[in-house]
């Protein structure tokens, strides 16, 4: 492997790693607005983590122009879904959740 | 370094399959509208990497399209829950 397929694993492989939490904090968080909490940041830095490494592979070209358009399009995205979700389930009446409570 | 890319597939798919528990027995619709918003997401990556593992560039431009409409698909759907329609007429 050469310097730059180096770089580009270890990006991809901290990508990889907060895709595993964002994953793992869906299945065990309690609530729905903890789970929103962990998916909504820990799978959009996966995300643009993983496509930075491919664009660190490929080099300069016009594939690169395409792939730094994506990361930048799920960087506004991916929060804004987060948050309408969050504020439909807000609004029609959602309780958050409380220590002590059972899991929902 | 295609295996690399591939491991980095496995991961996505085995995180994908831990979502879909969320997606299939999530206690209420909001979970999982949240759990289709990010497995759609997921894909997204997914796409991009198997066009790096199979050299093909067309599968960048479809995940292009594809983020466009799970963005759009996201929106409506948390649009309905929250005012009961999708557009006033």
């Amino acid at each position: 492997m050469q310097g730059v397929d180096i770089i580009a694993t270890v990006f991809m492989a901290g990508g990889a790693f907060f895709m595993i939490t964002g994953a793992a904090g869906l299945l065990r968080f309690p609530d729905f607005y903890t789970r929103l909490h962990a998916t909504g940041k820990c799978d959009t830095l996966g995300e643009v983590l993983i496509i930075v490494g491919c664009m660190i592979y490929q080099g300069w070209s016009f594939l690169t122009l395409k792939l730094l358009f994506l990361s930048l399009f799920i960087f506004i995205v991916n929060p804004t879904g987060t948050h309408a979700i969050m504020k439909a389930a807000y609004v029609t009446g959602l309780k958050p959740w409380k220590k002590g409570e059972a899991r929902r | 370094m295609i295996e690399t890319f591939l491991a980095i597939g496995m991961v996505i798919i085995f995180t994908i399959l831990l979502s879909l528990y969320r997606l299939v027995l999530g206690p209420g619709v909001f979970n999982q509208i949240a759990a289709s918003n990010v497995i759609g997401t997921k894909v997204i990556v997914l796409l991009v990497v198997i066009g790096f593992i199979f050299e093909r560039p067309m599968f960048i431009d479809i995940s292009l399209l594809y983020a466009a409409l799970n963005f759009i698909a996201t929106l409506l759907m948390a649009r309905y829950l929250e005012r009961g329609e999708i557009c006033k007429a």
